[in-house]
């Protein structure tokens, strides 16, 4: 299994995926490190506003948490995007070029050919968000003095979105061609994004259909529940006017995920596990 | 001697495509057979079976006496794809290293430099596959297929790419391999190829075998040709046990002959008699 995770780390590596998305990734922090401090330098006069006789809203969390989930949206689009380019030709892909079948017939063996592929492309997503979300951390206290009510937890759950993610296109690499599974990625990925939209507007509007629809999806595509419990949890603390005027916004994060997420989410990354396992064991190269 | 390979009752379906409807094939240690047939008659879902890489709808595969596809299996076998690629950025030697690690072998640089040299690539060790002729990625292919060295060996069209001169290397390779005691599936459209290095042949046709064994065995008598002074006399119907009494009676008559030639039919007529002369 390691020497199979070495070849496909070695082989994004020759392939200069890593210097591509080191520079796009950098022009990216200096994008918003500029959004962040022009945002910043616009609302500093009114750090605490009074929107009626002694009802305040926190400026300064409400603009920083604001733009930090923006930051947690990007970093998770581009983790996905990651994450589809390293997974989505490994079995199907692959096989159709030649690629795999020298592969498979060594003792390895398929298990721990999937399982190498999922284990690579799972440490450089993980690592790439880390180090996303550090930077965008770092930028945003130093240009706001803001920290997140939790830091830890967030990258967590950004970090298991984007290994849902990685699960869900290696499945699709058993059983899809490499472009077909790539569309097919990233269309799951949008459906989820729009699903949480669809259920912070039903927050807003107290729409029980709306609200329904968000959380049937958030179950379908555990993802985006992780991605929104990250979001809750950068103002975990929050509360009163800010927290309201939060929870209108995009990046609000109204829906806490609540204890059963975590089991959830292994339960589904082991049956994702068992379906590619079982399809790539019966599938004919 | 010890069987290498067998299939036995071996078929396949790819939905309503029979490609093997119950083959029976044994390669026994040391021998090379031949695998022939037009395209589509099943020789490539035949070695991948055997390889593991394709499940078999019935019947039963074994490499030296394992189920094909098996850990076990898989640890004494080597395979050439028909239709391989190699990722272009590994230099020769780097590629042998990781099938090195794959197969668990523990040859180490001697065994690469060893497979090199038996492929004609020592000059390329470092080049990098994609700087390669398909014809030296064909050959890199082959030494990639004995890394760990194999007790079986499923060649798919190992020679497609190659020029004359690449054959030549290779039929010395898979004659230096019978030497090992190394057995080898050999599944290629030259006639002549299969003519020259293989012990048996096996002819597939429909999915089915419809010939199958050592090539004098399966050749036909085409009658006997005699030099005499007037030219050559042929003799239709007549076969080797003929030959003595036909020198005969031409002596006993005055005759001088120069030359007796018996006539079998060629491995080409036999294949092609075998698959009622399809070509595709």
């Amino acid at each position: 299994m390691a020497v199979i995770a070495g070849y496909a780390i070695r082989e994004s590596v020759r392939r200069r995926v890593f210097p591509i998305v080191i520079c796009l990734t950098a022009g990216f922090l200096g994008l918003y490190a500029l959004g962040v401090w022009k945002a910043f330098q616009a609302t500093e006069p009114f750090r605490r506003e009074e929107i009626g006789t002694g009802i305040f809203i926190d400026q300064q969390v409400l603009f920083s948490a604001t733009l930090f989930g923006l930051g947690m949206f990007a970093t998770l689009f581009l983790g996905t995007v990651l994450a589809i380019f390293l997974s989505h030709g490994v079995v199907r892909g692959d096989a159709e070029r030649g690629l795999l079948q020298p592969l498979v017939v060594r003792p390895v063996g398929r298990t721990a050919l999937l399982a190498g592929r999922f284990g690579a492309a799972v440490a450089v997503c993980v690592v790439y968000v880390a180090l996303v979300y550090g930077a965008e951390l770092f930028i945003m206290h130093a240009v706001t003095g803001w920290w997140p009510d939790r830091v830890v937890v967030p990258l967590g759950e950004l970090a298991g979105a984007v290994v849902v993610l990685v699960a869900l296109s290696l499945v699709g690499s058993v059983f899809l061609s490499a472009v077909a599974n790539g569309i097919a990625v990233f269309m799951i990925f949008g459906a989820g994004l729009v699903a949480g939209l669809l259920g912070q507007i039903g927050e807003a509007l107290n729409s029980g259909s709306l609200k329904t629809i968000a959380s049937v999806s958030s179950w379908a595509l555990p993802f985006e529940a992780l991605y929104q419990d990250g979001l809750n949890a950068i103002t975990a603390d929050t509360v009163g006017f800010t927290r309201a005027a939060l929870s209108l916004g995009p990046f609000g994060g109204a829906q806490a995920a609540g204890s059963a997420l975590f089991p959830y989410v292994l339960g589904y990354l082991a049956v994702l596990a068992g379906a590619a396992l079982l399809g790539f064991t019966r599938r004919d190269l | 001697m010890a069987v290498a390979f067998s299939a036995r009752g071996l078929a396949k379906r790819y939905g309503k495509i029979r490609a093997l409807g119950g083959v029976d094939v044994t390669v026994e240690e040391g021998e090379l057979v031949g695998l022939l047939g037009p395209n589509g008659a099943g020789k490539s879902t035949l070695v991948k079976i055997g390889c593991g890489l394709v499940r078999a709808s019935s019947g039963r595969a074994e490499v030296c006496g394992a189920p094909a596809g098996s850990h076990e299996a898989r640890a004494v076998m080597g395979y050439l794809a028909e239709l391989f690629r190699f990722p272009g950025w590994y230099s020769a030697d780097e590629l042998l290293g990781l099938h090195q690690r794959l197969a668990g072998s523990s040859g180490g640089e001697d065994e690469r430099a060893e497979l090199l040299d038996l492929v004609g690539l020592t000059e390329a060790r470092t080049r990098r596959v994609d700087e390669m002729s398909k014809g030296m990625q064909q050959r890199l292919g082959i030494a990639q297929a004995l890394v760990g060295t194999p007790r079986m060996l499923f060649l798919d069209e190992p020679t497609s790419a190659l020029d004359p001169a690449g054959r030549r290397t290779v039929r010395g390779l898979l004659e230096e391999l019978r030497r090992r005691g190394v057995a080898v599936l050999l599944n290629s459209h030259l006639l002549s190829e299969i003519e020259l290095v293989c012990d048996r042949v096996v002819i597939l046709h429909r999915g089915e075998v419809v010939a199958a064994g050592r090539t004098a065995e399966l050749a036909k008598p085409r009658g006997v040709e005699v030099d005499v002074d007037g030219g050559t006399r042929h003799y239709e119907g007549a076969g080797r046990d003929d030959a003595p009494q036909i020198v005969s009676e031409l002596v006993a008559s005055g005759e001088s002959v120069y030359g007796v030639r018996v006539l079998t039919s060629t491995l080409e007529e036999i294949y092609l008699e075998a698959v009622e002369g399809e070509t595709s």
